[in-house]
């Protein structure tokens, strides 16, 4: 896999028949509802997820959609259970987040809007392991008493 | 494939015990979520309810079929999750699938019955030769479909039947039904029957069905039909991208015209999807890349009862044959509500075309031969 470009590649080819995509109007309902989530956030601080799977997209909408959100500077990935792609889009707070198997199937792809995505988050059970995590990485040493602590 | 009782883990800690890293559960929440066709905001729900579900036990009976819905199922694009699903079930029973032959696989079938009495699932492909009709069209292990089925529900939770055929009769049922086949809910009465149809279904929604009741502890809710209604709850018209082109008016007259280069609705080319019910203009086939409407081809409506026997494919049956090219172009024009004025009269005319229909004899097929 290269990189993290493929969130619109996976899409719909489109009939070999159509001259052109046409615009069959379901990007724009999807960007107002970006729209309204965009707002909740920003007031309440209530995240959104949309799952672009379930929508019936014709050929071409998900690249409008991915067209008009645009590119923002942070990308990441996640390595669970295959690779999780995070592409922050033009619009600040709203995350394009595509989900796939260990052989680079998509699984879902979701827009989230939200802070950050919940995915790039410590989940809380890791969180309150960590400390202990940490000790249990720390190199060891067995002091004497008397010993002076190591000073470098 | 042992027959066992199901054990005691759940499928958290079964995830755990392979490696899944609990950012990778959540992954797996957010995709099984979206495979139940339930929205993302219920995947926090569903984590905490997988986290504790516990592994059924399940019998896979095929009859009269094509191996179709299994090979829908096991190339199925989504390994990873399909797999963990599979392979959180006991799979205790699958003709196609398990390594056992012969005795030693009715075996297993028998103690996995004993073992799980009353909880195990059994799925259900293909079609069953009625008990009126001849038990040799279709035999395992020298017992009728009838006997193996009706013996193997007689303790399940639930059956599931997985392809039109197990659900409605589907091919074999075609007129003039020569081996008398019947569907899973026209001979089992006394358990919940879930029909997961299509020619073949769509393997995401098979493995949805069994998420829905590892999740839940139940089975989802059903239409008339008996099929999940989160997957079969709306028209393959209601959900179709070429929707707008039908409100215009705008339809392909044949496969090479301009209306087909451009993408318009495929009505009048027999396209059957305002009486059809599936998921498939959302979940599409092949890994998410197309499905039939979106390469040019008209909806057979394969997850409907009758589909077989329902007139020519390419036929335009479903245009009422009072109604003129233009007439249909000025209901077009007046908008959607005339749109679902016609799809409506499209779909009581593929029932009155079911119901008039007069059966062939094998004379008469015999006599075209
Ligand atoms: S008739 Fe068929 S092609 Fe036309 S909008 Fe309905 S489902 Fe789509």
């Amino acid at each position: 896999m290269s990189g993290l470009d493929p969130i619109a590649s996976q899409s719909s080819p489109g009939p070999a028949c159509a001259k052109a995509p046409r615009d069959h109007g379901h990007a724009l309902s999807i960007l107002h509802q970006i729209r309204h989530a965009l707002g909740i956030l920003i007031e309440t601080g209530e995240e959104t997820r949309i799952d672009l799977n379930a929508m019936p997209f014709g050929p071409g909408d998900l690249e409008r959609l991915t067209d008009v959100l645009g590119r923002g500077e942070v990308q990441a990935s996640v390595e669970a259970l295959g690779p999780t792609l995070i592409q922050e889009t033009a619009i600040p707070g709203v995350w394009l987040v595509d989900y796939r198997g260990t052989e680079d199937q998509r699984l879902t792809l979701h827009i989230e809007i939200a802070l950050t995505p919940e995915i790039l988050r410590p989940r809380p059970e890791d969180l309150a392991e960590s400390i202990a995590t940490l000790d249990s990485r720390m190199p060891r040493r067995d002091l004497e008493p008397g010993d002076s602590p190591p000073t470098s | 494939m042992a027959a066992r009782k199901t054990p005691e883990k759940t499928l958290g800690e079964s995830l755990r015990d392979h490696g899944l890293s609990r950012r990778g559960f959540l992954k797996f929440c957010a995709a099984t979520t979206s495979m139940m066709a339930l929205p993302p905001s219920l995947a926090p729900a569903i984590a905490a309810a997988l986290e504790t579900a516990k592994r059924p036990s399940v019998i896979w009976l095929s009859f009269q079929e094509c191996t179709g819905c299994t090979e829908s199922l096991t190339r199925s694009h989504a390994p990873t999750l399909e797999d963990l699903i599979l392979d959180f079930i006991s799979l205790d029973y699958h003709h196609t699938l398990q390594a056992a032959a012969g005795e030693a696989a009715e075996e297993a079938r028998l103690q996995a019955m004993e073992a799980n009495k009353g909880e195990y699932l059994v799925i259900v492909d293909g079609s069953i030769p009625g008990p009126d009709a001849n038990p040799g069209f279709s035999t395992v292990a020298g017992h009728s479909n009838y006997q193996t089925l009706m013996e193997t529900v007689e303790h399940a939770a639930a059956v599931i039947a997985v392809g039109t055929c197990a659900a409605f009769g589907g091919i074999p049922q075609a007129k003039p039904n020569p081996t008398g086949a019947m569907s899973v809910m026209d001979l089992v009465k006394d358990k919940p029957v879930v029909n997961v149809s299509g020619c073949p279904p769509i393997p995401m929604v098979i493995t949805g069905v069994l998420a829905h009741y590892l999740v839940f502890g139940r089975l989802p809710e059903l239409d008339s039909y008996g099929r999940p209604l989160a997957f079969y709850g709306q028209s393959i018209h209601d959900r179709c991208y070429r929707r707008p082109f039908y409100d215009r008016g705008l339809f392909a007259e044949s496969f090479d015209d301009e209306g087909a280069k451009l993408g318009w609705c495929l009505y009048r080319l027999g396209c059957k999807g305002p009486s059809t019910y599936n998921a498939c203009a959302t979940m599409k086939w092949n890994d998410g890349t197309s499905w039939p409407i979106e390469s040019g081809h008209p909806c057979l409506g394969c997850s409907e009862p009758s589909f077989w026997d329902a007139g020519g494919f390419y036929e335009p049956l479903s245009v009422p044959l009072t109604l003129r090219p233009e007439t249909l172009l000025q209901a077009g024009a007046v908008g959607a509500v005339v749109g679902g004025g016609l799809a409506a009269l499209a779909r009581k005319k593929v029932k009155d075309a079911a119901g008039t229909r007069q059966p062939v004899t094998v004379e008469e097929l015999e006599q075209k031969l």
